[in-house]
Formats: structure tokens, sequence, C-alpha cells
């Protein structure tokens, strides 16, 4: 068991290191940060083009370049952005931010979407499996910057409506707020409740089609009538027979399920006003940036695979056969 | 004429008339099929039957609401709102198709070759697939999109299509890896069958109609990448629209203009969901151990023996 997880450990370390060199490699072969120094108007002089190609290392092979910033990255210091200002100024006040929506975003979804795959899978047929079945049909075919622009639109509506301004959607706390830890803890949350709704309710519809078909195909099983047969209750049969065999699909799903949650957050940093690594991403990519690129790729790297190594342990957590 | 015949009158169905009659009694598939042949008609002929075109403003109309002139409003230039649409709608669908055949090829390509041959051929390219998963294809394509500005928007479909096999070559490969023990792909085997043709002759066509569906699912997935990398500007370039650059257009005023978000915005939602129905649809209606296909026969079949009597 414990070398399993340490082989999976090794290949996901190796995979990251890789990933990690092929994107500086694309960003640095396809980005160019002197064009956009040459955009300028009036053109700023060939000397300072020349130092800007120096400071950035363009001078030297890409290898170099990338070992370098790799030497660096492993101790914690990402280099310096196109403007060169150091990117460790703002990585862990970032990668703090879009956590906290991405992890509140995921065990919502995670719990809520199982919740509602069960409650589907037991009512088959009946109305709330039509409606849950309906909205989750609909969430899926809806991209996160329509659902994100969506609930914006509708938390305007309801704050003209109720003449509140309870719901917030701009930034991740109120600029120039202070109060008490409660208060300050308090406001921070209300600026969580729409973007956390926007990640959360995607995921809620994806994992609870996956689960509904999964507790369908357990609900026909012979193992469950058997535990019914000796005289467990309903309940207790579908909670501990059932279920922790329909969860078992759903620990794989998880680890794909994070890369698609992360895609999801440069739109919902973007539309929410969020300074997160999402937004950050944007920002690199528009000012040709390799080393600012790299370091958000980096972080969605060891995300989605820290997230698959998440998803081996509940596999093993849950599936007694895997436990050798 | 024998007993049997002149008994039960036994009737035998070709594959397809049957994967036709499933998929017609699911009304929802059938209504998905609908939406997408008259977008898709409305989409490609609406210089023939539309007034204004995609890139001519009105100037008499600036940031019109829908009215009897523009059904769908204008935007700030003055463009009409339905020939942008329905130009942005043109744009998503052929991407959208494009990307799903070649994607779905690819993976078909890949997980027959992994799964065949094994070895090392099989680790190196799961390994590949395991690489390709790490990272969201949304942020590989933003990341080389500044390469593909000014060019053709082929390279973009390309692109797409290069970055989302993985999941689907997976399960191609898990399904060759039990055909291969089938007898009668042992046999062609035997029977000194080049390991090619028996990978196109004998073990993709047995699973095509996986391969049907996961295109289908394939295509609104493709669709939504497209729009999602066309939002930030990663995707189809300006002058040509896609309906991801119209709902950015549309998104900062989503309450002061809502037609220009909600239009396009649900224009997508609609597509998406119409190709998403179809392809559950599909995956009942060809899979034989599918529990909704049977039972939708089943309800069928008794349904035609109470109108018998």
């Amino acid at each position: 068991m414990i070398t399993f997880l340490l082989r999976r450990l090794v290949n996901y370390v190796v995979l990251c290191v890789v990933v990690v060199f092929l994107t500086y490699l694309l960003a640095s072969l396809t980005f160019d940060p002197i064009s956009l120094l040459l955009h300028h108007d009036p053109p700023p002089p060939r000397s300072v083009i020349n130092d800007k190609i120096h400071q950035l290392h363009l001078d030297q092979p890409i290898p170099q370049r990338f070992f370098e910033w790799f030497g660096g990255a492993i101790h914690g210091d990402f280099g310096n952005d196109v403007f060169g200002d150091p990117v460790n100024q703002q990585v862990w006040t970032r990668a703090l931010t879009s956590l906290r929506l991405f992890g509140l975003g995921t065990l919502i979804g995670v719990v809520f979407g199982v919740l509602v795959g069960v409650v589907g899978a037991i009512r088959q047929y009946r109305v709330t499996d039509y409606v849950a079945t309906f909205v989750s049909f609909v969430l899926i075919a809806m991209p996160v910057f329509v659902l994100g622009t969506l609930l914006k639109f509708a938390a305007i509506k309801i704050n003209q409506v109720t003449g509140s301004d309870f719901l917030v959607f701009e930034g991740e706390v109120t600029p120039g707020f202070t109060g008490s830890f409660a208060a300050d803890l308090g406001d921070r949350l209300r600026h969580l409740i729409l973007p956390t709704l926007a990640i959360a309710l995607g995921l809620v519809a994806y994992y609870s089609r996956y689960q509904r078909n999964a507790m369908l195909d357990v609900l026909g099983s012979d193992f469950l009538r058997t535990a019914r047969a000796k005289g467990l209750r309903r309940r207790q049969a579908l909670y501990r027979h059932g279920l922790r065999t329909a969860l078992i699909p759903m620990a794989t799903l998880f680890a794909y399920g994070f890369g698609t949650l992360i895609v999801g957050g440069p739109f919902t940093e973007h539309i929410f006003d969020w300074h997160g690594m999402g937004e950050w991403l944007i920002t690199g990519i528009n000012s040709q940036d390799a080393n600012l690129t790299t370091t958000v790729t980096l972080f969605v790297a060891v995300c989605v695979l820290f997230s698959g190594l998440l998803a081996d342990l509940a596999y093993a957590a849950l599936d007694p056969r895997v436990r050798i | 004429m024998t007993l049997v015949e002149s008994a039960h009158p036994v009737v035998t169905r070709s594959r397809g008339r049957l994967v036709l009659r499933r998929l017609s009694r699911n009304r929802l598939a059938i209504l998905g099929v609908l939406v997408i042949v008259i977008l898709y008609l409305a989409a490609f002929t609406y210089t023939w039957y539309w007034p204004w075109s995609y890139q001519v403003s009105d100037p008499n109309a600036y940031l019109s609401p829908p009215t009897g002139t523009h059904v769908f409003g204008t935007d700030k230039d003055g463009f009409d709102m339905y020939a942008q649409v329905m130009r942005g709608l043109q744009k998503s669908l052929t991407i959208g198709l494009l990307v799903a055949v070649l994607s779905t090829g690819t993976a078909a390509i890949v997980g027959s070759v992994a799964g065949y041959f094994r070895g090392i051929s099989d680790r190196a390219l799961m390994w590949l697939v395991d690489l390709l998963l790490t990272l969201p294809n949304f942020l590989i394509i933003a990341i080389i999109s500044p390469a593909f500005h000014g060019r053709t928007w082929l390279l973009f479909v390309l692109l797409l299509a290069a970055f989302s096999w993985m999941i689907t070559a997976r399960i191609v490969r898990g399904m060759t890896l039990s055909l291969k023990e089938q007898d009668y792909v042992r046999a062609a085997r035997l029977m000194g069958v080049p390991p090619l043709r028996v990978i196109t002759r004998h073990i993709l066509p047995q699973m095509s109609s996986l391969l049907i569906a996961d295109a289908t699912i394939n295509v609104g997935s493709a669709i939504l990448t497209e729009t999602s990398l066309s939002y930030f500007g990663f995707g189809v370039q300006p002058p040509d629209v896609s309906l991801g650059t119209l709902i950015a257009g549309g998104t900062t005023s989503a309450v002061t203009f809502p037609w220009l978000f909600f239009i396009p915005g649900g224009l997508l939602v609609l597509t998406v969901l119409a190709v998403n129905l179809v392809g559950d649809g599909l995956r009942d209606a060809l899979d034989p151990n599918s529990a909704r296909g049977r039972r939708r026969e089943q309800r069928a079949f008794r349904r035609h023996l109470r109108s018998g009597r």
C-alpha cells in the first residue's frame, strides 16, 4: 500500500517537472515580450531594448534560462516578471486566494453532487429525479463565464428588489474594510458566496450525473439484496453497502474534475474581480511573460496532481481490494 | 411455409434500423436533433434571408434593443446582433464538429494501438496521455495562442483537437484490451492478418458505437473549449466572431444592455444542451446492454401488444 502510493507520488513529481519544462519551452518559443516594447510610440531607443533583452535573459538559450528559473523555483524563488518585479511578491497571496475559492467550491460541489446523485437514483423517475436531471443537463451545457455572469446579474436584481447590498460580487474583500476579526471574516465570507456558487454549481451537476448512474448500478446488485435479506434496514443497506461501493468510481472522476475546475478559475476570478492565480495567468499571457505563466502552470500542475494523489488515497480507503 | 413462420413471423432488422428505432423513441434526443438541424440551417443560410451582414453596421441604431428591424438588437457599433450571432454560431458549430471528428479519430488510433501492441508503445502512449491530462487543454492552447495570432482559424482547430483526445483514448485502450482476447480477433491473428488490418477491420468497427457516441459528446465539449478560449481573446480573432467573443462583449453590460449577453449566451447553452442530449440518446440506443434503451424497447413492445389486441 505504502509502496503503491510512493510509486504514484514519484510518478506525479516526474510528470510535474516534465510539464513545467514543456510549458516553459512553449512559452519561451511563442512569447515575444520585446514586441510589446516595440509597439510604444515613440519606439524606445536601441539601448533600452538591448538592456531589456539582457535583463530578461533573452540572449541565452532556452534550456539555460529554464534551469536558471527552475533552480530558483525549487527554493521558492520564481524569478522576475517582464517588468522586473519579483514574482514572489504576489505568488503566495494569489495562491491562497485561489485555493480558498477552489477548495470551498470543490468541497461543496463534491458533497452536494454525491447527495443529489444518490437522491436522484433512489427516487428514480420521480419528480425530484426529473428536476435534478433537467437542471444538471442545463448546467453542464453552461460554461462558467455564462453561469458567473448570470449569477452576478441575479445578485444585482436581488439586491435591487430587497433594497440591500448583501450580495457582493467585486473582489474578495471590501476595500478599506476595518473591523474586528469576526466582522472581517463575515465580510470575506460574504464575498465568497457568489464565486463559490459559480464553481460549485457546475461541479454538482457534473458529479451528480455520474453518482446517479453509479448508484443505479449498485441498487440493482445482488449484494444489496443480500444485505437487506440479512435484516439490515433499507437506509443502513443503502448507505453502508450501496453508497460506499458507488463512491469508488467517483474517486477517479474527482481527479479529472479538478482539472475542469482549474479552467473555471480564470473566468470566475475575472468575472468577480478576484486577484487569484487564474487572473494572473491571463495577465501573464497578455504581457508575454514566460516566468509568470510557468509559475501559474506549476501551481495548476501541483493542484491537479495533488488531487490525483488524494483520489488514489480515497480509492484505497473505499476499495479494500486495493489495500494489499 | 414452415410452422414457425406461420405461428410467429420472425422479423429481422439490421442493426442500423434498430438503433434508429431506439433513438426515435427517445423524445429528448429527437428534440436535440431538431434543434441542431434548425440552428445549422439558420446559421449557414442567414445571408440568404437576412438583410443585415455581420460586417456592416447600421448608423441609425447604436445599442438598439430588439426591434422590428433588428430582431436581436444591435451592439455599441451598430452591428446587427442577429447577423453577428449567426456568424458566431457558424464558427462555433464548424469548429466543434471538426475538433470532435479529429480528436475522436486520434483517440481511436492511439487507444487501439496502445491496447493492441501493449509493451513499450503502450507504456509510452499512456504516459503521454497522463502528461497531457496533467494540464487542462485550455491552459496549453492559451499559452500557444500568441503564435497563431493573425493565422488561419484552422490552426486553432488542429490545436484544439491535438489536446482533447486523451480521455477517449483511455477508454478505447481499455476496450481494445478485452476485444483482443475475443475468438474472432484471435482467429484473424492466427490466420496471419497483419496487426494494422486487425485493428481497422476487426477491433475498431466493434467499438464504432462507442466512438460515435463519444464523438457527439466531444462536439459539445469542443464548442465549450472554443468559446472559453475566444472569450479571453485566445481563440477566434476579430474581425471574425464566435459565440465566445460575442459573450465576452456582452458580459460587461449584462445589466444595462441585457440582449448583448443573453442572446449569444442562451444560444450557446441551447446548442451544447442539444448536442449533449443527442449524444446521450445515441449512447443509450447504440449500447445493447443499456438498461434505458431496453426499457424503452420493452415499454414500446407492451404498448404494441396492447394496441394489437
